[in-house]
Parts: structure tokens; C-alpha cells; sequence
């Protein structure tokens, strides 16, 4: 069971990264990774919200959009599928999620909320979190696993991001040319990040 | 007239104003390959040393001249060996002229060897030189800085690591991309943060795997599954374990490289008479092979004691691994590249340590690719700046509390 577990995180790190190797989340992914404070900082926020979304959307999905879901409330509504809400009952969950992160950061760490600034508020609407909550849905996951999923891909995501930040700040004083200077860069050196997490495609455990 | 004073009269027509300003880089590469320039440093800060760029950069190529001989040497050799042992030669013009040559096909005759290989490795290295050279001169033009040797070390490093029969264009291509995407667009000799001859393998790896991968492509002779083989060992050891490699080739064959592989990367020995020469002159730094080794053999022994039934590779140790593949070139000439490795001392130790673990965990646990060092190396080149932003951290730490009271 522990290795199943295992399995599923190492996969959602690293083999199915969700930045590298699905390329979800990047506008925050870009935008965000100048200095490597506030990557950890977003990184962070976004494992966070994650690791909470994703079981929650799962418990909402099994127990009142699945077909048949509903039916520990009165075998009557057993034949109801509800499954074409699901874009907007997990966007809200998410959206609610934002919220109370956001007023967590405000009232103890001010200078973390003032560094990500418009970028917490798009964690709503950031991809990779509710591509996280789709690609539980898809694959079925039980409660614990998506746990271990959310969190997972949350991980792969920040280190992915601080990754790109370090990088960034080693290249802030090169010569590179002015036409790619910024997001033309950034944009670049994702692509050969991904290259290198390629070493991981195809892992079996 | 002497040359220096030929060079002289004509270095006018390249300085600003000239007629062939533009021209500038391609001037100040030849003449500073002459002769040590003469121009020093205006300002106060004033630092002498004896080793510059150039003498770094030749140092490596100067460990690398025992891989280049076993490039050769090795690539002719195995070609040898396959086609007396039954397999066709290949229908191209290295064989047609060593047929006209009357040398024949004999794996014991070393110099046939050495100049059937020369005309696999050769021709890939000059297109390497003349693809990469253009992109290295033509931004040195357009962006006004000067042609470097760091391109050196990026031409001999990557024919080296590149099978012989690969299709020629391809070369072209995947230096193109390591030298402009690799580097060139960070700015040039020193701003990349790959390796670029890693950069171009990898973009020829996943842009051209049937050129690049597979058992087909390690011998220049048409070998096939069930005549003689042209799998790599490593490839062997991945389907058949331990048991492979105890009958087929001798550790002894493995360390000084008389096995398929990529062109350079076969000869463990050359390898470490590489590293001394590295680590002698200071040049590569010693903490990142050390790293790499240390990782290696503890990760390896963790996945012997793991065990595995249906996964053969789990029980092939260390002293395996680092014979076979990549592992010793990859540890001595590409981990250690100053510009892409992590930069403070700590930093390089985990570093190399990572690339160590990371390498078998990739060999062994990743059935799409036998061979993990290459890829290994990128992921913590790319891994390398945060390491340093940790290791900085950790230190401008230490300090605070060592002066706090």
C-alpha cells in the first residue's frame, strides 16, 4: 500500500510534472519566477491549495456529481448524474479555497502576500489546479490517493518553479539579446527544463 | 617580414573604422590563437594569473585525447569485429575506401582499425566544427563579442558522444541547437546554464531516436538481433542482468573500451586519465566527480540490496555501472563544466552526488532509456542554480549566527 503511495507521488513529481510536463499553470509559472523568495512562496501556496482541493473535489464527486452518487441521501435520486456540474462545483471549491489562503497570508505573512500580489487571487483560476482536480476525476482516484496526488503534483509544480527562479536570477546580469530579454527567455529556458525532466518519462516503479 | 608584424599591418582594416570592422571577432580569434595578446585590463582591479579562458578550455581537450584515440581506434575495431564475425559491412563510402586502401577488414590490426574508425569520426567532427563554428561566429559578429574557445570544448566534446553511424545532418542539427538555443541566446561562452554539447545530444535524442538509440546504430557493419549483436552491454544488462555481462564481456574489455557504444564515451581508462589531468591542473573540479562516484556507488548498493525479480538491472553493481554507457565521460568531462555545474564547493559536492543517484535511478528504474547519465546531468544542470541559492543561503546564515554575539 506505502508503495503504491510512493508510486503515486514520485509520479506526480516528477514523471508527470504538472509545469514540465504538461505545461499547466504557466502564466503564474512565468510570471512569478523572477526572484526565488517568491517562487518558494507561490510554490508553496500552490502545494497547499492543492493538497486541499483535490480530496475535496473527490469527496464532491463521489458523493453528489457521480452517477448514482447521491444515493446515500434516497435510493430515488440514485439515477441522477450530475457529473456536467463538475467544471463549475470545482472552480468554486477552488475559488473558496484562494479566499482562505489568501486571508491566511495577509494576516501572518503580509510581506509574502504583498510579493505574489494578483498572483494568489489567479491561483483560482490557475490550471494546473484544476487540472489536478480533472485529472483526479478521470482516473478515478480514491480519497487518499488524490490526497497523495494533490500534494504530489503541488511539489512538482513549486520545485519546478524555484527551479526556473534560480535560474533566473543566475542569468539576470547576462547578455542576452535585448529582443528575448524577459518572458521571450523564460519561455526558452522552460522549454529546456522540460528537456531535462524528460529524464523521467517513461519511470516505472 | 615576420608574421607578427604581417599581423599587425593588416589588423588595421579590422579595427573600428576599418574597412572589415565587421569582420573583427574572426581577426581576434586568429590572432589571439598566435599569439597571447597584448591588451590588459585599464582599469584598477587588475588580477594576474597564468590560466585564462584559453588555457582552461585546451586543457580539456587535452584530457580528451585519449578518448579521441579510442573513438577511433574503438569504432574501427568493433566494426572489425562484427563483420569477422559475420555481419556485412555497410554499403558506404568508408568501406569502399577501405577496400581501395587494401587494408582490409582486421580487428587485429590496430591501424586499420584506427583509420576505418577516422573515417566514421572525422567527417562528424568537421561538420560539427563548420555547423557550430558558423552559429559561434555568426553571433559573435552580429552581437559584437569575441569567438571563444569555449566552442573548443563543445566540438571535441560532441562527436564524442554521438554513435558513428549517425546521418551527418543530424550532427549539423543538433549542434546547431546546442550552440544557438544552448547557449548563444544566453548570451554566449559562460551564460549557459546546459551543457550545450548535452543540449544538442539530448535534442538528437528525442528528435531522432532511431538514429540515436536502439541496437543498430553503436557498430558501423549491419549487425542484427539474431546474427551478431550491436547492443550496447548496457542494453544487455537491462534485459538480462548480471547474468549478460558475466558472459559476454569482461570488465577488463569495459574499462578500456573495446565494447559498443558512443564513439568516445566507451574507455573508462581513457576517461581517467582525463580526470587526473582535470584534477591536477584544477581545471575540473574534483568535488563534482568525487559527488558523482560517492552517489553512484550508494545508490547502486541500495538498489542491489532492494532486489528486484522482474527487474534485472537492480542487481548489476557499481563497479559495473561505472564502465558501462556514459557514466565515466559524462562524471569527468560533462558534470564537471564550470559554467553549467553549481558554482560555490558544497554546491558542487550535492550536485554531484545527485547526478550520481540520479544516473542509476534512471538507468535502472526507467525502462525507456537505458542510459541515464546524460539525462541525469541535465536535470541537475537545470537543478544547479538552486543548489547555489541554498548553499549561499545556508552560509550567509551560518555567518549571522557565528557574529551574533
Amino acid at each position: 500500500m506505502v508503495e503504491h503511495f510512493l508510486n503515486l507521488a514520485v509520479k506526480a513529481i516528477f514523471v508527470e510534472n504538472m509545469a514540465l510536463a504538461f505545461f499547466l499553470g504557466m502564466c503564474s509559472f512565468l510570471a512569478v519566477s523572477r526572484k526565488v523568495e517568491t517562487a518558494v512562496g507561490l510554490g508553496s501556496a500552490v502545494i497547499f491549495v492543492l493538497g486541499i482541493t483535490v480530496p475535496m473535489n473527490n469527496i464532491i464527486y463521489n458523493y453528489a456529481l457521480k452517477e448514482g452518487a447521491l444515493a446515500w441521501v434516497s435510493p430515488n435520486l440514485a439515477q441522477y448524474d450530475l457529473s456536467f456540474l463538475g467544471f463549475l462545483t470545482y472552480i468554486g471549491t477552488i475559488a473558496a479555497m484562494v479566499q482562505i489562503v489568501e486571508m491566511v497570508l495577509d494576516r501572518y505573512a503580509p510581506g509574502l502576500y504583498g510579493a505574489l500580489g494578483v498572483f494568489l487571487p489567479l491561483i483560482a483560476v490557475n490550471c494546473a489546479i484544476l487540472g489536478a482536480s480533472l485529472f483526479m476525476v478521470e482516473r478515478d482516484y480514491t480519497l487518499a490517493e488524490s490526497a497523495v496526488y494533490g500534494i504530489g503534483s503541488g511539489i512538482g509544480w513549486a520545485l519546478a518553479i524555484v527551479g526556473l527562479a534560480a535560474i533566473r536570477e543566475r542569468l539576470r546580469y547576462h547578455n542576452i539579446p535585448p529582443a528575448l530579454r524577459g518572458l521571450g527567455i523564460t519561455f526558452i529556458i522552460t522549454g529546456l527544463m522540460a528537456i531535462g525532466f524528460m529524464a523521467f518519462a517513461g519511470v516505472q516503479l | 617580414m615576420s608574421l607578427r608584424s604581417f599581423l599587425d599591418k593588416q589588423g588595421r582594416h579590422f579595427e573600428p573604422g576599418g574597412k572589415l570592422e565587421k569582420l573583427h571577432p574572426l581577426w581576434e580569434a586568429q590572432d589571439t590563437i598566435l599569439y597571447t595578446p597584448g591588451k590588459v585590463t585599464a582599469g584598477p582591479a587588475h588580477a594576474r594569473d597564468g590560466l585564462d579562458l584559453k588555457r582552461m578550455m585546451i586543457t580539456v581537450v587535452v584530457a580528451l585525447v585519449g578518448c579521441v584515440y579510442m573513438a577511433m581506434y574503438n569504432t574501427g575495431y568493433q566494426t572489425h569485429l562484427a563483420i569477422s564475425r559475420g555481419a556485412a559491412p555497410l554499403d558506404t563510402w568508408q568501406t569502399r575506401a577501405m577496400e581501395a586502401m587494401g587494408l582490409g577488414f582486421d580487428p587485429a590490426s590496430i591501424w586499420a582499425c584506427i583509420i576505418h574508425g577516422a573515417l566514421y569520426y572525422l567527417p562528424i567532427v568537421i561538420v560539427t566544427l563548420v555547423a557550430g563554428g558558423f552559429w559561434e561566429v555568426l553571433f559573435a559578429i552580429v552581437r559584437k563579442h569575441e569567438v571563444n574557445e569555449g566552442f573548443f570544448v563543445t566540438w571535441f566534446l560532441f562527436p564524442l558522444i554521438l554513435p558513428p553511424t549517425i546521418p551527418l545532418w543530424q550532427v549539423a542539427m543538433g549542434i546547431s541547437f546546442g550552440v544557438v538555443i544552448g547557449k548563444e541566446i544566453f548570451g554566449g561562452t559562460g551564460m549557459n546554464f546546459l551543457n550545450p554539447a548535452l543540449t544538442a545530444r539530448a535534442f538528437l535524442f528525442f528528435a531522432y531516436p532511431i538514429e540515436i538509440s536502439g541496437d543498430k546504430v553503436w557498430i558501423a557493419a549491419a549487425t542484427s538481433a539474431d546474427g551478431v549483436s550491436g547492443a550496447t552491454w548496457l542494453a544487455n544488462a537491462a534485459e538480462q542482468g548480471q547474468a549478460a555481462l558475466a558472459q559476454g564481456v569482461t570488465w577488463w574489455d569495459a574499462f578500456v573500451g573495446t565494447i559498443p557504444g558512443s564513439m568516445g564515451e566507451t574507455s573508462a581508462l581513457a576517461c581517467l586519465l582525463g580526470a587526473v589531468i582535470l584534477i591536477a591542473t584544477g581545471v575540473g573540479s574534483w568535488r563534482i566527480m568525487g559527488g558523482v562516484v560517492v552517489g553512484t556507488i550508494l545508490t547502486t548498493i541500495g538498489l542491489n540490496a532492494i532486489g528486484s525479480d522482474t527487474n534485472p538491472l537492480f542487481g548489476v553493481p557499481f563497479w559495473w555501472q561505472m564502465v558501462l554507457g556514459g557514466w565515466a565521460f559524462g562524471a569527468v568531462f560533462m558534470a564537471t563544466d564550470p559554467v553549467s555545474a553549481a558554482q560555490t564547493d558544497r554546491g558542487r559536492t550535492i550536485y554531484g552526488f545527485l547526478i550520481g543517484v540520479f544516473a542509476v535511478l534512471i538507468r535502472v528504474i526507467n525502462p525507456a532509456y537505458p542510459e541515464g547519465m546524460m539525462l541525469a546531468i541535465l536535470l541537475m544542470n537545470v537543478f544547479a542554480p538552486t543548489i547555489d541559492h541554498y548553499v549561499l543561503k545556508a552560509n550567509i546564515k551560518r555567518r549571522k549566527a557565528r557574529y551574533a554575539t
